[in-house]
Protein backbone atom coordinates (compact mmCIF):
# COMPACT_ATOMS: atom_id res chain seq x y z
CA UNK A 1 0.00 0.00 0.00
CA UNK A 2 1.23 3.44 -0.85
CA UNK A 3 -0.88 6.47 -0.08
CA UNK A 4 0.39 9.80 -1.39
CA UNK A 5 -2.35 12.03 -0.09
CA UNK A 6 -4.47 11.19 2.98
CA UNK A 7 -6.18 14.39 4.08
CA UNK A 8 -7.53 13.97 7.62
CA UNK A 9 -10.91 15.69 7.63
CA UNK A 10 -13.39 16.43 10.43
CA UNK A 11 -16.36 14.91 8.58
CA UNK A 12 -14.46 11.66 7.99
CA UNK A 13 -13.48 11.50 11.69
CA UNK A 14 -17.15 12.08 12.61
CA UNK A 15 -18.30 9.22 10.37
CA UNK A 16 -15.57 6.91 11.61
CA UNK A 17 -16.41 7.63 15.26
CA UNK A 18 -20.09 6.96 14.53
CA UNK A 19 -19.23 3.62 12.96
CA UNK A 20 -17.39 2.45 16.09
CA UNK A 21 -20.22 3.79 18.26
CA UNK A 22 -18.08 6.45 19.90
CA UNK A 23 -20.03 9.58 20.88
CA UNK A 24 -17.06 11.25 22.61
CA UNK A 25 -17.28 14.97 21.64
CA UNK A 26 -13.48 15.08 21.15
CA UNK A 27 -14.20 13.44 17.76
CA UNK A 28 -16.83 15.91 16.51
CA UNK A 29 -17.31 19.02 18.66
CA UNK A 30 -14.74 21.70 17.92
CA UNK A 31 -15.74 24.03 20.77
CA UNK A 32 -15.66 21.18 23.30
CA UNK A 33 -12.28 20.06 21.97
CA UNK A 34 -10.83 23.58 22.19
CA UNK A 35 -11.31 23.52 25.95
CA UNK A 36 -9.59 20.16 26.49
CA UNK A 37 -5.98 19.18 27.03
CA UNK A 38 -5.58 18.12 23.38
CA UNK A 39 -7.00 21.45 22.20
CA UNK A 40 -8.65 20.31 19.00
CA UNK A 41 -10.66 17.50 17.48
CA UNK A 42 -8.49 14.39 17.18
CA UNK A 43 -9.08 11.08 15.40
CA UNK A 44 -9.93 7.85 17.25
CA UNK A 45 -6.94 5.54 17.83
CA UNK A 46 -7.71 3.20 14.92
CA UNK A 47 -8.50 5.91 12.35
CA UNK A 48 -5.22 5.55 10.45
CA UNK A 49 -6.65 2.33 8.99
CA UNK A 50 -9.11 4.47 6.99
CA UNK A 51 -6.15 5.46 4.81
CA UNK A 52 -7.52 2.64 2.63
CA UNK A 53 -9.94 5.27 1.31
CA UNK A 54 -6.99 7.12 -0.22
CA UNK A 55 -5.08 4.17 -1.65
CA UNK A 56 -5.91 4.30 -5.38
CA UNK A 57 -5.26 0.57 -5.79
CA UNK A 58 -6.93 -0.68 -2.60
CA UNK A 59 -8.09 -4.20 -3.41
CA UNK A 60 -11.11 -4.21 -1.10
CA UNK A 61 -12.98 -1.30 -2.69
CA UNK A 62 -15.12 -1.70 -5.81
CA UNK A 63 -13.84 0.56 -8.59
CA UNK A 64 -15.72 2.07 -11.51
CA UNK A 65 -15.43 0.00 -14.66
CA UNK A 66 -13.72 -2.94 -12.93
CA UNK A 67 -15.14 -6.30 -11.97
CA UNK A 68 -15.72 -6.87 -8.28
CA UNK A 69 -15.31 -10.23 -6.57
CA UNK A 70 -18.41 -9.82 -4.37
CA UNK A 71 -21.82 -11.03 -5.49
CA UNK A 72 -23.91 -9.58 -8.27
CA UNK A 73 -26.02 -11.93 -10.35
CA UNK A 74 -23.81 -14.78 -9.22
CA UNK A 75 -22.25 -15.38 -5.83
CA UNK A 76 -18.79 -14.32 -6.95
CA UNK A 77 -20.08 -11.44 -9.03
CA UNK A 78 -17.44 -12.23 -11.59
CA UNK A 79 -18.67 -13.52 -14.94
CA UNK A 80 -18.15 -17.22 -15.31
CA UNK A 81 -18.51 -17.71 -11.60
CA UNK A 82 -14.77 -18.07 -11.11
CA UNK A 83 -13.97 -18.17 -7.43
CA UNK A 84 -11.79 -15.37 -6.18
CA UNK A 85 -10.38 -15.31 -2.71
CA UNK A 86 -10.77 -12.42 -0.34
CA UNK A 87 -7.71 -10.51 0.67
CA UNK A 88 -6.59 -9.65 4.15
CA UNK A 89 -7.59 -6.34 5.64
CA UNK A 90 -4.25 -4.78 4.77
CA UNK A 91 -5.38 -4.94 1.16
CA UNK A 92 -2.54 -7.05 -0.13
CA UNK A 93 -3.48 -9.34 -2.94
CA UNK A 94 -3.16 -12.97 -1.98
CA UNK A 95 -2.90 -15.87 -4.35
CA UNK A 96 -4.00 -18.46 -1.85
CA UNK A 97 -6.49 -20.08 -4.23
CA UNK A 98 -8.48 -20.67 -1.09
CA UNK A 99 -12.12 -19.70 -0.83
CA UNK A 100 -11.46 -19.25 2.89
CA UNK A 101 -9.41 -16.21 1.93
CA UNK A 102 -7.38 -13.91 4.09
CA UNK A 103 -8.19 -12.57 7.52
CA UNK A 104 -6.75 -9.89 9.73
CA UNK A 105 -4.76 -11.52 12.54
CA UNK A 106 -3.11 -8.64 14.37
CA UNK A 107 -2.94 -4.86 14.29
CA UNK A 108 -0.65 -2.59 16.28
CA UNK A 109 -0.33 1.19 16.33
CA UNK A 110 2.43 3.27 17.87
CA UNK A 111 1.37 6.90 18.26
CA UNK A 112 4.04 9.55 17.97
CA UNK A 113 1.18 12.04 18.09
CA UNK A 114 -2.57 11.82 17.47
CA UNK A 115 -4.09 12.70 14.11
CA UNK A 116 -6.23 15.80 13.73
CA UNK A 117 -8.24 17.53 11.01
CA UNK A 118 -5.95 19.45 8.69
CA UNK A 119 -3.21 16.82 8.72
CA UNK A 120 -2.25 15.64 5.26
CA UNK A 121 -0.56 12.29 5.55
CA UNK A 122 1.42 9.97 3.38
CA UNK A 123 1.66 6.27 4.14
CA UNK A 124 4.26 3.83 3.00
CA UNK A 125 3.99 0.09 3.63
CA UNK A 126 6.86 -2.36 3.71
CA UNK A 127 6.60 -6.11 4.06
CA UNK A 128 7.78 -7.57 7.37
CA UNK A 129 8.22 -11.15 8.53
CA UNK A 130 6.22 -14.11 7.34
CA UNK A 131 5.67 -17.39 9.18
CA UNK A 132 3.44 -20.47 9.32
CA UNK A 133 1.56 -22.18 12.10
CA UNK A 134 -0.62 -25.28 12.27
CA UNK A 135 -4.13 -24.82 13.64
CA UNK A 136 -6.73 -27.42 14.59
CA UNK A 137 -9.61 -25.24 13.45
CA UNK A 138 -8.24 -23.91 10.14
CA UNK A 139 -5.31 -26.06 8.98
CA UNK A 140 -2.02 -24.42 7.98
CA UNK A 141 -2.00 -20.69 8.75
CA UNK A 142 0.25 -18.46 6.66
CA UNK A 143 0.97 -15.17 8.40
CA UNK A 144 2.50 -12.12 6.78
CA UNK A 145 3.40 -8.87 8.44
CA UNK A 146 3.47 -5.37 7.01
CA UNK A 147 4.71 -2.13 8.51
CA UNK A 148 3.13 1.18 7.53
CA UNK A 149 4.63 4.54 8.38
CA UNK A 150 2.29 7.52 8.40
CA UNK A 151 4.00 10.89 8.00
CA UNK A 152 2.46 14.33 8.21
CA UNK A 153 2.79 17.37 5.93
CA UNK A 154 6.17 18.20 7.51
CA UNK A 155 7.47 14.68 6.96
CA UNK A 156 7.25 13.87 10.67
CA UNK A 157 6.43 10.29 11.60
CA UNK A 158 3.03 10.42 13.36
CA UNK A 159 1.81 6.81 13.48
CA UNK A 160 3.58 3.52 12.89
CA UNK A 161 1.24 0.62 12.13
CA UNK A 162 2.09 -3.06 12.10
CA UNK A 163 -0.48 -5.36 10.56
CA UNK A 164 -0.49 -9.14 10.33
CA UNK A 165 -2.66 -10.92 7.79
CA UNK A 166 -3.35 -14.64 7.77
CA UNK A 167 -4.42 -16.94 4.98
CA UNK A 168 -6.07 -20.08 6.31
CA UNK A 169 -5.84 -23.46 4.59
CA UNK A 170 -9.56 -24.00 5.17
CA UNK A 171 -12.55 -22.12 6.53
CA UNK A 172 -12.26 -21.72 10.31
CA UNK A 173 -14.46 -24.28 12.08
CA UNK A 174 -17.13 -22.59 14.12
CA UNK B 1 -9.60 13.47 31.77
CA UNK B 2 -6.65 11.16 32.22
CA UNK B 3 -5.39 8.58 34.65
CA UNK B 4 -3.62 10.07 37.65
CA UNK B 5 -0.51 8.01 38.41
CA UNK B 6 -0.92 8.52 42.14
CA UNK B 7 -4.42 7.06 42.13
CA UNK B 8 -3.84 3.82 40.22
CA UNK B 9 -2.10 0.54 40.95
CA UNK B 10 -1.22 -2.67 39.15
CA UNK B 11 -4.26 -4.93 38.98
CA UNK B 12 -6.81 -2.12 38.74
CA UNK B 13 -9.29 -2.76 35.95
CA UNK B 14 -12.00 -1.09 33.94
CA UNK B 15 -14.58 -2.59 31.61
CA UNK B 16 -17.39 -1.51 29.32
CA UNK B 17 -20.11 -3.17 27.34
CA UNK B 18 -18.97 -2.00 23.89
CA UNK B 19 -21.77 -3.38 21.73
CA UNK B 20 -25.03 -5.14 22.40
CA UNK B 21 -26.56 -7.28 19.62
CA UNK B 22 -24.15 -6.16 16.88
CA UNK B 23 -26.08 -5.36 13.71
CA UNK B 24 -25.23 -6.03 10.09
CA UNK B 25 -25.94 -2.36 9.49
CA UNK B 26 -23.20 -1.29 11.90
CA UNK B 27 -20.78 -3.57 10.05
CA UNK B 28 -21.81 -1.86 6.79
CA UNK B 29 -21.41 1.53 8.48
CA UNK B 30 -17.85 0.55 9.45
CA UNK B 31 -17.11 -0.62 5.90
CA UNK B 32 -18.18 2.79 4.58
CA UNK B 33 -16.18 4.79 7.12
CA UNK B 34 -13.01 2.71 6.93
CA UNK B 35 -13.09 1.97 3.21
CA UNK B 36 -12.73 -1.80 3.74
CA UNK B 37 -15.48 -3.27 1.57
CA UNK B 38 -14.34 -6.89 1.79
CA UNK B 39 -17.58 -8.72 0.87
CA UNK B 40 -17.08 -11.19 3.73
CA UNK B 41 -18.36 -8.39 5.97
CA UNK B 42 -21.53 -7.42 4.11
CA UNK B 43 -22.31 -9.79 1.24
CA UNK B 44 -24.32 -12.74 2.51
CA UNK B 45 -24.32 -14.51 -0.85
CA UNK B 46 -20.55 -14.24 -1.29
CA UNK B 47 -19.66 -15.12 2.28
CA UNK B 48 -21.86 -18.22 2.44
CA UNK B 49 -21.47 -19.53 -1.12
CA UNK B 50 -17.90 -18.54 -2.00
CA UNK B 51 -16.02 -17.92 1.27
CA UNK B 52 -17.84 -20.72 3.10
CA UNK B 53 -18.70 -18.98 6.36
CA UNK B 54 -22.14 -19.26 8.05
CA UNK B 55 -22.87 -15.55 7.60
CA UNK B 56 -21.14 -12.17 7.39
CA UNK B 57 -18.77 -11.24 10.21
CA UNK B 58 -17.38 -8.00 11.59
CA UNK B 59 -14.12 -6.42 10.51
CA UNK B 60 -11.48 -7.13 13.16
CA UNK B 61 -10.85 -3.40 12.99
CA UNK B 62 -14.44 -2.68 14.07
CA UNK B 63 -13.86 -4.71 17.24
CA UNK B 64 -10.50 -2.98 17.71
CA UNK B 65 -12.19 0.41 17.21
CA UNK B 66 -14.99 -0.32 19.69
CA UNK B 67 -12.46 -1.70 22.19
CA UNK B 68 -10.38 1.46 21.69
CA UNK B 69 -13.39 3.47 22.82
CA UNK B 70 -13.32 1.66 26.18
CA UNK B 71 -9.57 2.38 26.46
CA UNK B 72 -9.80 6.10 25.68
CA UNK B 73 -12.74 6.42 28.09
CA UNK B 74 -10.40 4.97 30.75
CA UNK B 75 -7.06 6.64 29.97
CA UNK B 76 -8.29 9.92 28.47
CA UNK B 77 -8.19 11.53 25.04
CA UNK B 78 -4.89 11.76 23.21
CA UNK B 79 -3.07 9.78 25.90
CA UNK B 80 -2.33 6.51 24.08
CA UNK B 81 1.22 5.91 22.90
CA UNK B 82 0.61 2.31 21.81
CA UNK B 83 -2.39 0.10 21.10
CA UNK B 84 -2.04 -3.37 19.59
CA UNK B 85 -4.27 -6.43 19.36
CA UNK B 86 -4.70 -9.96 18.08
CA UNK B 87 -8.02 -10.99 16.60
CA UNK B 88 -8.53 -14.38 18.22
CA UNK B 89 -12.09 -15.22 17.21
CA UNK B 90 -14.52 -13.84 14.69
CA UNK B 91 -17.30 -11.46 15.74
CA UNK B 92 -20.77 -12.14 14.31
CA UNK B 93 -24.02 -10.19 13.96
CA UNK B 94 -25.95 -10.55 17.20
CA UNK B 95 -22.81 -10.64 19.35
CA UNK B 96 -22.65 -8.67 22.57
CA UNK B 97 -19.11 -7.66 23.49
CA UNK B 98 -17.47 -6.54 26.69
CA UNK B 99 -14.01 -4.96 26.65
CA UNK B 100 -11.71 -4.87 29.66
CA UNK B 101 -8.44 -3.15 30.52
CA UNK B 102 -6.24 -4.14 33.44
CA UNK B 103 -3.20 -2.24 34.65
CA UNK B 104 -0.20 -4.50 34.11
CA UNK B 105 2.52 -2.01 34.96
CA UNK B 106 3.32 1.58 35.79
CA UNK B 107 6.71 2.93 34.72
CA UNK B 108 8.73 6.07 34.15
CA UNK B 109 10.08 6.91 30.71
CA UNK B 110 11.56 10.21 29.51
CA UNK B 111 10.16 12.05 32.52
CA UNK B 112 6.63 10.73 32.03
CA UNK B 113 4.67 8.11 33.91
CA UNK B 114 3.33 5.49 31.53
CA UNK B 115 0.72 2.87 32.30
CA UNK B 116 0.76 -0.50 30.52
CA UNK B 117 -2.62 -2.14 30.07
CA UNK B 118 -3.64 -5.67 29.21
CA UNK B 119 -6.68 -5.55 26.96
CA UNK B 120 -9.28 -8.20 26.23
CA UNK B 121 -12.69 -8.32 24.62
CA UNK B 122 -15.08 -11.19 25.15
CA UNK B 123 -18.41 -12.16 23.61
CA UNK B 124 -21.65 -13.26 25.24
CA UNK B 125 -20.30 -16.83 25.54
CA UNK B 126 -17.27 -15.48 27.41
CA UNK B 127 -14.97 -16.41 24.56
CA UNK B 128 -12.15 -14.01 23.80
CA UNK B 129 -12.53 -12.28 20.45
CA UNK B 130 -9.61 -9.85 20.90
CA UNK B 131 -6.57 -9.72 23.17
CA UNK B 132 -3.95 -7.02 23.29
CA UNK B 133 -1.99 -4.34 25.05
CA UNK B 134 -1.96 -0.59 25.29
CA UNK B 135 0.27 2.05 26.80
CA UNK B 136 -0.87 5.50 27.88
CA UNK B 137 0.62 8.61 29.41
CA UNK B 138 -0.74 9.41 32.85
CA UNK B 139 -0.88 12.78 34.56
Amino acid sequence: MAVDHFPVEASHILMFARAIGDTNPIYHDESHAAGTEVGSIIAPPTFAQASAQFDPDYFLRPKAGQKWFGSGGTASGIMGGEKKEASNSEGEEKESGSAAGGLHAEQHFTYHRHLKPGDVLTAETKPGESWEKESKRAGVLKFSESITEYRDQSGELVVTARGVGVVTEKVIEQ
Amino acid sequence: MSLNASEIKVGDSYSELIVEDLTRTQIVQYAGASGDYNPVHSDEKFVTEVAGYPTVFAHGMLTMGMTGRMITNYVGDGRLTYYGVRFVNQVWPGDTLTARAEIAGIREEDGETLVDLTISTTNQDENFVLTGNATARTS
